[in-house]
């Protein structure tokens, strides 16, 4: 069975109720490690070797976490600088990453009918993550659309429940057997009709 | 011009303030000033002051007890227990040795040999108020020399008692009686077998022990419930006159009984209180008694036979020193060590004062003979001192721990010099962590052992008390960047921001402070570079704590930061609000009312609360709310 890395990074977890919906099921689910960032991290000092040994150890990595500003909270940057180096992650020597599949977790709280060229945020989401994208890449890695949970502000509790659902159910399939091009062709992981039953 | 008590209560003061305030400016000890002061106003020089100065010096003595009285405050009994060895032993050696070469010295002068026992008892004991004010003054009580100065000191105080009972024994017993000038000395155990007495002071022992817990615990309860101030204070006095009146009733001497009285005490949460209620009268009384000292020198009895006098302190100087400089060497005490417990008790103490008139009541002494002894005493009393700095100026800088060792150019030529004073648990972590970053800080600091291992790492260190300038000038103040005083002695720290105002302004001092009190005065005084040893590290521990009940470690990270930045604003604040400085004595109670107004203030700011920082719930409610609108 593939594992499971979530990189969880929430400057004020306590406050969200969307994201503790989110994690509660995965938390201790077999195979899957649940790792958060700002609590290990308060100081963002970030321990180099113990990130990259937990990469090692694992076939996908998720980055999880709010949608700040058009990207990740801080932490998460911070720990893309430290921990992606070179010769490890990328250059001539750096193939550690290669063939593990990474993607992103958001919520936000715009609705996805906001994030388009039309809406008052211009950019769709996809556009907005480029830059994770595009370090997948340059790490040899398989990088999958995002799976969102968007217009936080409006979700009702059953919408909650919907995508906390959802999302193991993504977990699930992507620790078995799955063709990392054929999930690639949409925009939101959410929109695979497997997931919705 | 002598006889009103408000004249000789001026010219007392004067004297003090005037040869004090001269003595420390020349860097000397109080101790010094205050001998000087007597001199020049007794009888010989300025005469102001008569014979009366005899009677002043038994009064001062009281000085002496509430200086016991507040040492045994600062030593928990079970560090009393961990002295006993070198209590008896230190003191033991130190005390039966001095007594045998001064008894065959004595005996081989010519004097008869009860007088020559008598004699080399008073020889024998040490000043305390001499020895110890200055070892407190100088901050030294924790260094090896402190504490071997402090046993051996002590045992002399329990020993004197068998000495007052056994000096009667060596009196012809019908002259002592037809006499009738004996001392006040008697007491009611006098006429009592041995084994009654013994009995009797145990049994006092326990009582002061007993009360201490059970009555005087609880009686200071009920005068700080009452919020008045001068009860405090004569509830202080009444406690040491009360045991020292008990120990002098059954014959222990009233130093040694206060002492006991101050060690069960100093458990107690009146610590502080009696502390700071005692000390400057302690002070002033001390001050009056080296000043009796200085006037009681017969200059007469000097002019009469002053080759024998000076000889005979010499030789007696000369005794007391080796005796004590073997103890020293016996006790493994290092050499710069042995030489200043040598020559910080070489002298005669205020014991002889009391033991040669209760001989000379007895008639063991003859008058001549004890006015010679007596001028001895206080001479002796008034020179040591000033061998003491000799020692401490021109002899251990050359030998033993050595002020500074000279090292190669390449170390002492860097361009940011860094001086950090005091290397105890705070400075030692902040000289790891600056040398880990290939800072090599220039460290000062006056306990020796810990200067030779600091050598030994290949640290620069100078030796000595940091407040004097010309070390921090041998330090290289001149040419340093920053100075940290790590020390936790608020009066050292005020002391260098002092020097590095006035004379080197463009050296960054940062100083270590104990607490908020102490961080105002220094605020006060214009350094703004102040860290509260206790700050961070109590919130460090607080936010371990909420960390374990659950809070998420970044926000309390953030709180705490918050939380340290609003109470320095607080502390700036109030900093500059005037206090009731004199108002030492409810202290307590104040910090009490301080915290709940900051315990309030919390409150109302809403610590966690105020801070909406990435929740998504909060921008929810306010969307809501405009939507409503």
């Amino acid at each position: 069975m593939k594992k499971v890395l979530i990189l969880f990074a929430h400057p004020k977890f306590e406050k969200s109720k969307v994201n503790a919906a989110l994690i509660e099921r995965l938390k201790d689910k077999a195979h899957v490690t649940f790792h958060d960032l700002y609590e290990h991290y308060p100081n963002f000092h970030i321990d180099v070797q113990h990130e990259q040994e937990l990469l090692m150890q694992h076939d996908i990595i998720i980055w999880h976490h709010p949608l700040y500003w058009y990207s990740s909270p801080a932490i998460l940057k911070q720990w893309k600088d430290l921990v992606l180096e070179f010769n490890w992650a990328y250059g001539p020597n750096g193939k550690v990453l290669h063939e593990k599949t990474i993607f992103n977790v958001i919520t936000t709280g715009g609705s996805r009918e906001v994030y388009c060229s039309e809406g008052y945020n211009t950019f769709t989401i996809n556009e907005f993550l480029r830059p994770f994208e595009q370090t997948a890449k340059l790490c040899g890695m398989n990088y999958l659309p995002p799976f969102a949970v968007m217009g936080t502000y409006q979700l009702t509790n059953e919408d909650l429940l919907n995508y906390a659902n959802q999302y193991e159910r993504l977990i699930d399939l992507l620790q078995g057997d799955f063709n990392a091009t054929q999930l690639s062709s949409c925009f939101f992981l959410n929109d695979l009709e497997i997931l919705s039953v | 011009m002598t006889g009103s008590i408000l004249f000789e209560a001026i010219v007392f003061l004067v004297g003090a303030i005037f040869c004090v305030s001269i003595a420390k400016r020349l860097g000397l000890s109080s101790v010094i000033g205050y001998l000087l002061a007597g001199v020049l106003i007794g009888p010989y020089v300025l005469g102001f002051i008569g014979n009366e100065g005899e009677d002043i010096l038994h009064f001062a003595e009281f000085g002496v007890v509430m200086m016991l009285f507040l040492i045994g405050l600062e030593i928990e009994p079970k560090n009393f227990w961990n002295m006993r060895k070198a209590i008896f032993g230190m003191g033991g050696i130190q005390v039966g040795a001095t007594m045998l070469l001064s008894y065959l010295l004595f005996v081989l002068i010519g004097f008869e040999w009860k007088v020559a026992l008598v004699i080399s008892m008073a020889v024998a004991l040490s000043s305390t108020a001499i020895a110890m004010q200055t070892i407190k003054e100088k901050g030294l009580m924790t260094t090896t020399f402190g504490t071997s100065s402090f046993a051996i000191l002590l045992f002399q105080d329990i020993i004197v008692i068998f000495m007052l009972g056994f000096i009667p024994l060596l009196a012809n017993p019908n002259e002592a009686i037809t006499s009738g000038n004996i001392d006040e000395q008697t007491n009611l155990l006098e006429s009592l077998p041995i084994g009654f007495q013994t009995l009797a002071i145990l049994f006092s022992v326990g009582l002061v022990i007993v009360a201490g817990r059970y009555l005087i615990v609880p009686m200071l309860r009920k005068v700080a419930k009452t919020d008045v101030r001068e009860l405090l204070i004569a509830a202080a006095f009444l406690i040491v006159c009360g045991i020292s009146f008990i120990m002098e009733y059954v014959g222990i001497s009233p130093a040694l009984g206060a002492f006991l009285g101050g060690v069960v005490l100093s458990n107690s949460e009146f610590k502080h209180e009696l502390e700071s209620t005692l000390e400057p009268f302690k002070n002033l009384l001390l001050g009056l008694f080296f000043m009796a000292v200085g006037a009681s020198i017969n200059f007469i009895v000097i002019a009469k036979s002053p080759f024998t006098i000076i000889g005979v302190l010499i030789a007696i100087i000369a005794l007391k020193g080796i005796v004590l400089f073997i103890t020293g060497h016996i006790f493994k005490l290092k050499l710069d060590q042995k030489l200043l417990l040598t020559f910080s008790l070489a002298q005669i103490g205020e014991f002889a004062f009391v033991l040669l008139s209760f001989a000379f009541g007895l008639n063991i002494l003859e008058q001549d003979q004890m006015d010679m002894l007596l001028v001895i005493t206080a001479l002796s009393m008034s020179i040591t001192p000033i061998i003491s700095i000799i020692n401490e100026r021109f002899i251990l800088p050359k030998i033993g721990t050595k002020e500074s060792i000279k090292r190669p150019m390449d170390h002492i030529a860097k361009s940011q010099k860094v001086i950090l004073v005091g290397f105890g648990h705070f400075g030692s972590t902040i000289g790891r962590f600056l040398r880990s970053h290939g800072v090599e800080a220039t460290i000062l600091d006056f306990d020796s052992n810990r200067v030779d291992f600091l050598r030994k790492m290949g640290f620069e260190v100078y030796y000595g008390d940091a407040t004097r300038l010309d070390l921090l000038e041998a330090a290289g103040i001149a040419e340093a960047k920053i100075i940290i005083c790590a020390t936790n002695r608020l009066s050292v720290s005020k002391a260098i921001n002092k020097i590095v105002k006035e004379k080197y302004p463009h050296v960054e001092l940062m100083i270590r402070t104990k607490n908020r009190y102490d961080a105002y005065e220094l605020l006060n005084l214009g350094n703004e570079n102040i860290y509260r040893e206790s700050l961070e590290t109590s919130l460090k521990l607080a936010k371990d704590v909420l960390s374990k009940m659950g809070f998420r470690k970044y926000t309390l990270n953030r709180q705490v930061e918050n939380f340290i930045k609003y109470d320095e604003d607080s502390l700036r604040r109030l900093a500059s609000e005037p206090k009731r400085e004199e108002d030492y004595i409810f202290k307590a109670k104040q910090e009490l009312e301080q915290q709940e107004k900051y315990l309030d203030e919390d409150f109302k700011r809403g610590v966690v609360e105020f801070d909406n920082h990435w929740d998504s719930e909060h921008i929810k409610k306010v969307l809501e709310k405009t939507k409503n609108q």
